[in-house]
């Protein structure tokens, strides 16, 4: 878990699978996970050569560091299947199940992973999952959803259906997501996964888009589906930590490095003692500002 | 294996290739269209002759819309084309991939 809590996911941007120019060039806007979609974005009669396009790409193209995500066909589709051993073999890094609303949904995708896995030679437990919850059944079940397996990374609130589903649609202020968000978010801090905002699809409303994503980077998510590279700029740009922030978290980082050339297990700051989640916040908090290029490898500051 | 039946795969936009295989009788007959033809019209006919060869498709008509694929596109598009035309399509083989 701590391995997995460590990496960076602020951005998880969509990728129409079917769509070789996007699919060649989804590496270059860095965004922190790349998903490439066989669901909604292929139509039916396409998904075959989809999948073909998705694994050719994910043999041949140097994504960088970017996670890898690919988003299959739900359960109740006839894709499904095949979607999982495809790119079970093509060994990608995660597996998004859509629709989820039951931990026996995970286990039952876990199952079919774990079968091709053994088929195709692969490490068992090698290939990570994540769930979208889409409807209120979904969001009622979060916390099992989130705990039913080792290999879950994360889920995510997917609100285009949820909305639907609860006799609503999305409005500016988000309101009608409060309570989704905030069980996705429990769910996820106390499984120790990762936490995925839904997509903001209108490009035109720059500005709410920067209101959403500082609500949720407020409440705490670790980031935001994105349906467009534009948007990874301005949820790095939010997620970005204040100059304030990073020297806080670098006196923090020095208070520790003193205390252990000490030999001593109690790191004291300003003659106060500092204590475990303020260590985590600051871990946290230079971790973003590499990320951001505010601080080098060794979290000194970059000149500018 | 025997193509029977005619099957497109792939697009007419920028980065793709669209690959028509039908049934042919004198081996594999290529009509390539693309604007890097001079260079790697060659490579391009290589990719799909691979990808028939691993399906044991002996005689194929084969023409290609090119619109400046990469090689994996043009691999992938034609896996997608042979499945199809060989009325295989929820049965990929796995051995190709």
């Amino acid at each position: 878990m701590a391995q997995q809590a460590e990496r960076l996911r602020r951005t998880m941007m969509f990728v129409p699978g079917n769509n070789p120019a996007m699919v060649k060039d989804a590496g270059i806007y860095g965004a922190d996970s790349i998903m490439f979609d066989l669901e909604d974005a292929v139509s039916m009669s396409e998904k075959d050569a989809a999948r073909y396009l998705v694994y050719e790409a994910l043999q041949t193209v140097d994504y960088g560091d970017a996670e890898l995500v690919v988003r299959i066909n739900g359960l109740d589709t006839p894709y499904y299947e095949t979607d999982i051993k495809i790119m079970v073999k093509a060994g990608v890094d995660v597996i998004r199940l859509p629709k989820v609303e039951s931990a026996d949904m995970m286990l039952q995708l876990e199952a079919l992973i774990a079968d091709a896995e053994k088929e195709f030679g692969h490490e068992v437990g090698s290939t990570n999952i994540m769930a979208a919850i889409e409807s209120a059944e979904g969001v009622l079940n979060a916390y099992e959803i989130a705990k039913s397996s080792k290999r879950m990374i994360g889920i995510a609130l997917s609100a285009e259906d949820y909305t639907t589903d609860m006799k609503t649609h999305r409005y500016a202020d988000g309101q009608e997501l409060l309570f989704a968000r905030n069980m996705i978010l429990h769910a996820a801090r106390a499984a120790g996964i990762a936490a995925f905002d839904t997509v903001f699809t209108n490009m035109d409303d720059e500005e709410g888009f920067y209101r959403e994503t500082k609500l949720i980077h407020q409440l705490g998510f670790d980031g935001k589906s994105l349906v467009n590279p534009r948007q990874i700029e301005m949820v790095n740009k939010v997620y970005q930590p204040t100059k304030q922030e990073i020297e806080n978290a670098q006196n923090v980082v020095a208070a520790i490095a003193q205390a252990h050339a000490k030999g001593s297990g109690v790191i004291s700051m300003n003659g106060q003692m500092v204590d475990r989640p303020v260590v985590l916040r600051a871990e946290r908090v230079m971790r973003l500002a590499k990320a951001a290029h505010l601080v080098d490898e060794e979290g000194n500051n970059i000149e500018e | 294996m025997e193509i029977n039946k005619t099957a497109i795969a792939g697009t007419l936009e920028s980065s793709d290739v669209q690959i028509m295989i039908s049934k042919g009788t004198s081996g594999i007959q290529f009509e390539v269209e693309s604007d890097v033809e001079k260079q790697f019209g060659d490579q391009i006919r290589q990719t799909v002759t691979d990808v028939l060869r691993q399906y044991d498709v002996k005689n194929a008509d084969v023409k290609i819309v090119d619109k400046g694929a990469l090689d994996m596109v043009i691999k992938a598009r034609t896996i997608a084309a042979v499945q199809r035309a060989l009325d295989i399509v929820d049965q990929p083989k796995w051995e190709v991939l």
